[in-house]
């Protein structure tokens, strides 16, 4: 139930990362399939975002390694996982705010997808429809509220083609109507086979969509599984409501 | 998807018109030598210099976000080059060109350094790179430390004739560097290096290749103002390597890109005249006219931040040469567009679905 091991398109092994005398990441060892949609929670501080980073090329591990689609990918850039389809969002929106919400997405299907005019357009314009932007895709990123910046995430990262998408908590902060939206989108997603990883702290959203769960804490993956299972594990409870030792 | 496809729209029927104005423009400006006096063609060749100059500069800051206060390492080089190739028995004319590809060249190693450094540092590192190329040049025997010397091997033409053919020389090299520059702003790389502007971890997390972007950027800008600081030369004769590395030439860089408007195409070719028309009218008032220039910078970074053409653009809609995409949906209203003064502050969908 940890991932089919046959067909696993993401396998990080041994990962540490450490900022100075911090740990951050402690030992973690994550597999997927291709065709998972995985949720991962935990306390603030427990190192989700961090794994992201590390998975995507952000920054590179302190020990470890992280295989994509069968090869090792450890010492790739960001850049160049993003075009062989490992494609991340941001917790805290990073939009090019000088450019249009269009601009935006039409840079990830010219360079993440490698896309050529027409076919580009259609893609980027494919990837607004499906977040619900089309309407503004003429507004500057930088005139965008919160809630648009984050849709823009995920239509940029779309416009990418990933194989594997990595989402940084983009349900922050959504009414219920504005979450089921997301939920329907995410859900779309899998319809198109693209494996999903989503740091989420509204449980309820991810458990609409993860097949399985991942709890971290202090660097570590502590449970790993079937939702409702990880939900219910003791030490998932102790990680959030705190308690003795473990 | 949407029952009415959205279209993609690159250019309008104004900036239609202003493509055919820039061509008729510089087709006038090929005949006007002449038409104009000795000096005019001269004040003329400064002109097409300051342009160049400020759109390689908005380019590179204001496109790249790659805020360069040493620039003037590129001018001066490529008009050191450009006597040192003459010295060698090239034709003067072809060594301005052969200097400014060698400046490119040499930019090439000099960006695996400098492009490492962010911000501040690469600003400041660029000045600290302008401030020893400087001293390097002065130790050339050829140059006589701040003594200098001549591009003597211009002297063999006629006046007229050489001051006619600077001129043309200038002019095409500034139609060609601006059509270049504006071939690359206006495809996908020019895309990819307002993003790089705007979020380098962004671009990079969306597949664009951020060192080779820029490095593509700071080489064609080195071999634009090595082309500029050889024209300068040809048409003042002599080179002293301290009016050339002088950090007053990336200083009206930035005058004439923050008054045109930082990171529009048309603003860095407006403030070039701006500047030029201010340095004609009152240039003759030596400590004054700097003075002025530097109150006039003051004003508009606080009153016009965008500067003349930004301002303009915002207020109007309007884009004569236009880089950037606008969706449009034909058949219907024109879509909500971000840039007309409405400043709602959410989200105002307007679903085709």
């Amino acid at each position: 139930m940890n991932g089919s091991a046959k067909a696993a398109i993401l396998r990080a092994a041994g990962i540490d990362k450490r900022f100075g005398a911090l740990v951050v990441l402690d030992g973690v060892d994550f597999t997927m399939g291709a065709d998972e949609a995985v949720g991962i929670v935990g306390p603030n501080g427990a190192g989700k975002t961090t794994l992201l980073s590390v998975l995507s090329g952000a920054y590179p591990p302190s020990a470890g390694t992280v295989a994509f689609k069968g090869g090792d990918v450890t010492a790739l850039s960001a850049t160049q996982r993003c075009r062989l389809g490992l494609v991340r969002t941001h917790q805290v929106p990073k939009p090019f705010s000088g450019m249009t919400a269009f601009e935006n997405v039409f840079v990830a299907a010219s360079h993440g997808a490698g896309l050529q005019r027409d076919e580009a357009y259609e893609e980027a314009l494919g990837s607004l429809n499906l977040c619900g932007m089309l309407g503004i895709a003429n507004r500057r990123a930088e005139t965008l509220g919160l809630l648009d910046r984050k849709r823009l995430e995920l239509a940029r990262a779309l416009a990418a083609r990933p194989t594997l998408l990595l989402l940084d908590e983009i349900g922050g902060g959504l009414t219920d109507g504005e979450a089921s939206e997301l939920v329907g989108t995410i859900k779309e997603l899998r319809r198109r086979k693209i494996g999903i990883v989503w740091i989420e702290h509204i449980v309820h959203i991810l458990l609409q969509v993860a097949e399985r769960l991942i709890c971290m804490d202090a660097g570590k993956i502590i449970a790993d599984g079937e939702p409702h299972a990880v939900m219910a594990d003791p030490q998932v409870i102790r990680a959030y409501l705190g308690g003795g030792p473990k | 998807m949407s029952p009415v496809s959205p279209v993609i729209e690159r250019g309008t029927a104004i900036s239609r018109i202003a493509a055919i104005a820039v061509a008729v423009i510089i087709a006038l400006l090929a005949i006007a030598p002449q038409a104009l006096s000795a000096g005019a063609i001269d004040r003329m060749t400064a002109l097409f210099i300051y342009v160049i100059l400020a759109a390689m500069w908005n380019a590179l800051a204001g496109f790249g976000g790659l805020v360069s206060v040493g620039q003037q390492v590129f001018f001066g080089l490529g008009a050191y080059l450009a006597i040192r190739l003459a010295d060698a028995g090239l034709n003067p004319f072809l060594a301005l060109f052969a200097s400014g590809i060698i400046v490119g060249l040499v930019s090439w190693p000099l960006s695996l350094v400098m492009l490492r450094l962010r911000n501040g540092e690469f600003a400041i590192g660029m000045w600290v790179i302008a401030a020893l190329t400087h001293l390097l040049v002065n130790l050339d025997r050829l140059v006589q430390g701040e003594t200098g010397t001549s591009l003597i091997s211009l002297n063999v033409y006629d006046a007229g004739t050489r001051r006619v053919t600077i001129y043309w020389l200038a002019l095409a090299s500034m139609s060609a560097l601006l059509a270049i520059l504006f071939g690359l702003l206006r495809g996908s790389t020019g895309a990819a290096i307002r993003a790089i502007r705007d979020n380098e971890d962004a671009a990079a997390s969306v597949g664009v290749r951020v060192t080779g972007t820029k490095r593509l950027l700071f080489v064609l800008a080195a071999f634009g103002i090595g082309i500029a600081g050889a024209l300068w030369l040809a048409t003042s004769i002599t080179f002293q390597p301290k009016t050339y590395f002088n950090v007053q030439w990336t200083a009206y860089m930035i005058f004439m890109v923050l008054v045109g408007g930082i990171g529009t195409f048309e603003g860095a070719i407006l403030g070039a005249v701006v500047f030029f028309l201010i340095e004609t009218w009152f240039g003759g008032t030596g400590v004054w006219y700097l003075v002025g220039l530097g109150a006039i910078a003051v004003l508009f970074s606080l009153f016009l931040p965008r500067g003349l053409w930004g301002t303009i653009e915002e207020r109007f809609g309007l884009r004569l040469l236009p880089v950037g995409y606008r969706v449009t949906f034909p058949g219907n209203t024109p879509a909500n567009d971000g840039t007309a003064p409405s400043l709602e502050g959410t989200t105002q969908l307007q679903e085709k679905a």
